[in-house]
């Protein structure tokens, strides 16, 4: 099962230089995220998340109602909202967009949503040059890589790293000094803001009541991106609108700490509309492209649905111990971490990666950590039990249905036990070589690769308790 | 697992419990709780044999479980395996408020703390995930061993994170479970314990295997198995 997603682990556990980068990283922004959410800084935290969550549940289950209000909320603002199925689809609308206008350069901050639907890429493919201008983003698209963090993109990349694509792509000098890396990309992005006719970004929150989006971000490239083209269109999951303004009063208190341990991110901007007649700035049009992209698949099941409450704040892939040693290139799409394993399969269809629901301990950090409380490990379990009752191997499904039975049977369960140990005892720490037979056992042979087993006592407890 | 690999354990368990003056009965039909199934995505084979635990156990007023995964195995996911069946699942129910993880039982339920232990040692508690975080266990099997005379316990740093068992993951996934299993190694070592001590028979095969593995003469102890030296 899963060749593919069992080599990138293997690769990345392989990499010391890239082990490291992880895990520092990670532990910066899980340190960072405890520190503001301790209850001495933070005594409602936990109110909070519950709140968030219903919230989220309440906007999730009337989804129809709210993003029919946030439509018209902005069309009365003078913008237009328009709903794409997919990502060709997305393509199309800004290509015909920028076709009519005679647009020639896109600026983009930095957005989930497009990197799903592969954006760039598409619009390059009719000529069209869309620059990231988030600074992670913007050297992640000079190296052709995609994210490896949903907040962090370019979390693997060491200012070494940065120096040798700034010189590959831009012919810069070789610098490794961090502020003069982000001097050079800022004065090519400055140009680029300039010239550009298209702004693209994302949303962070659709506000319904307002018809409003709500944008999130440290470097002010998205304040530039949606201000100084005279087209902004902002892409955007139907799983992002909230119901009222006021409800951000939750969401903005978690956000930044949950993901950078920020109280708050540096910029937040409210967008609602092109710029009126007695304003000094903003662009000329307001475009809201709103994607599905597979998440009207999880709305029927009410278990799963949850898995649409997530506001990308990346808290769980922080946390998370897989996450910290396999990294973000090991998952096979854009979303990575513990809510990339539950919304991969579920927006792409679970054929995809069978094993990915199956790459984790359960060990539930990732609940924990969740500031709209998503029950991560409870959709990986529903997950699972889908991949299990189609793909998985006819040697697999008969071990657990002879399990089922011995464990129904305890006089069959009890002398299997014995048998098996009987044939695997010695007295020293060796045993297990010296049994060919049980080396053959795929499983057994996993564990042994990393670990020792301990070899299996004389008497089982059932023995020993009837000899007391 | 106790059963077959660790029998040791449960006659730990049922030496401390009956120094407490509990009556021990080990109901011969037990098997398993069926989470390996349930974990793996079986739902079918899971939900047969908790079947057969609530048969076996239904006359039990306690049962008192060496694993904090069990347990909640136990206590929080029946409810969902027997979800369309009212009758069995109101069965599950009312099993599961009988269900004791053994330091919850020893605190909550014999208000032990001091259960007279004696173990020469410097140990460091290793929080299985499911005890830690489905039944918010952190404090209880720390005050247990607090009591214990001559043993110091030192907290690990990192605390709270995964061993890398995980079940069938830590066979589907070798290498990765095997990663983890090493950062722990790291964490214990940094502790300088010489004992690990935790309430998952899984949680403490994984590490012994580990340590052995790299070669440590680092022990792996039940918590029944502290309690019940003398």
């Amino acid at each position: 099962m899963s060749s593919q997603l069992q080599r990138h682990i293997h690769d990345t556990l392989a990499d010391p230089r890239l082990q490291q980068a992880i895990y520092t990283a990670t532990g910066r922004l899980k340190d960072a995220r405890l520190a503001v959410i301790a209850d001495n800084v933070l005594p409602d935290y936990q109110e909070l998340r519950t709140q968030a969550n219903l919230l989220k549940q309440h906007a999730i289950d009337h989804l129809d109602y709210y993003l029919e209000e946030f439509q018209r909320n902005v069309e009365a603002h003078g913008g237009t909202v328009t709903y794409c199925r997919d990502g060709p689809e997305v393509a199309d609308f800004v290509l015909s967009l920028a076709k009519q206008r005679g647009a020639g350069l896109i600026v983009k901050s930095k957005s989930m949503t497009t990197e799903e639907i592969d954006l760039n890429e598409r619009l390059g493919h009719h000529g069209l040059e869309s620059v990231e201008t988030d600074l992670g983003e913007y050297i992640l698209q000079l190296a052709h890589e995609r994210p490896y963090h949903i907040v962090a993109p370019a979390l693997h990349k060491t200012r070494y790293d940065v120096a040798q694509i700034l010189t590959e792509k831009l012919h810069a000098p070789h610098d490794i000094v961090i502020e003069n890396q982000t001097a050079l990309a800022r004065s090519v992005l400055r140009q680029k803001f300039l010239a550009a006719d298209i702004g693209i970004s994302g949303a962070n929150f659709l506000v319904a009541d307002s018809g409003a989006i709500v944008l999130v971000e440290n470097e002010g490239n998205a304040r530039l991106t949606t201000s100084a083209p005279k087209i902004h269109i902002a892409v955007a999951g139907i799983e992002k609108v909230i119901p009222r303004a006021q409800d951000l009063a939750v969401f903005l208190k978690l956000l930044a700490r949950s993901a950078t341990g920020q109280l708050l991110s540096v910029y937040t901007s409210f967008l609602s509309g092109p710029r009126r007649a007695d304003e000094i700035d903003g662009p000329d049009e307001f475009h809201v492209v709103l994607l599905d992209n597979g998440r009207t698949r999880l709305l029927p099941n009410p278990e799963r649905r949850q898995s649409l409450y997530c506001i990308r704040c990346g808290a769980c892939l922080n946390t998370c111990p897989v996450y910290r040693k396999i990294g973000g290139h090991s998952f096979p799409w854009v979303y990575s971490g513990p809510i990339g394993a539950i919304i991969t399969p579920q927006f792409l269809g679970a054929g995809h990666e069978p094993g990915l629901p199956f790459a984790s301990s359960l060990c539930g950090a990732c609940a924990e950590v969740c500031p709209v409380k998503i029950d991560i490990p409870k959709v990986l379990l529903d997950l699972r039990s889908e991949v299990a009752s189609v793909k998985t191997g006819r040697l697999e499904k008969l071990a657990f249905r002879v399990f089922a039975w011995l464990a129904r049977h305890p006089r069959a369960y009890a002398i299997g036990g014995r048998l098996a140990a009987s044939l695997a005892r010695s007295g020293d720490g060796a045993w297990i070589r010296r049994v060919p037979a049980l080396l053959n056992i795929g499983p057994i042979r996993a564990w042994l690769s990393q670990r020792d087993l301990p070899p299996p006592p004389p008497r089982s407890f059932r023995q020993l308790w009837r000899q007391r | 697992m106790v059963d077959q690999l660790f029998p040791q354990i449960g006659m730990a368990m049922a030496k401390v419990l009956e120094a407490l003056d509990f009556e021990v009965d080990f109901p011969e039909a037990q098997t398993c709780c069926g989470q390996p199934a349930f974990n793996s995505g079986y739902r079918a084979e899971a939900r047969a044999v908790a079947l057969h635990f609530l048969d076996v156990f239904e006359a039990s007023d306690a049962i008192v479980v060496p694993s904090g995964s069990c347990t909640a195995m136990i206590t929080h996911h029946f409810a969902e395996l027997f979800a369309s069946d009212s009758a069995v699942g109101a069965r599950a129910k009312s099993l599961a408020s009988r269900v004791w993880e053994f330091s919850k039982f020893l605190t909550e339920v014999a208000g032990a703390e001091d259960v007279g232990a004696h173990l020469e040692a410097v140990a460091t508690f290793h929080d299985g995930c499911h005890a830690l975080r489905e039944l918010g266990i952190h404090s209880a099997p720390r005050r247990l061993l607090a009591r214990v005379r001559g043993l110091e316990l030192r907290e690990l740093e990192p605390a709270g994170e995964c061993c890398g068992f995980g079940g069938t993951f830590s066979v589907k996934f070798g290498e990765l479970s095997g990663a983890m299993a090493r950062g722990k190694v790291d964490a214990i070592v940094r502790s300088g314990a010489n004992t690990v001590v935790s309430l998952d028979p899984s949680c403490l095969m994984q590490i012994q295997g580990a340590l052995s593995r790299a070669g440590l003469e680092i022990r792996t102890l039940h918590l029944a198995e502290v309690l019940a030296s003398r």
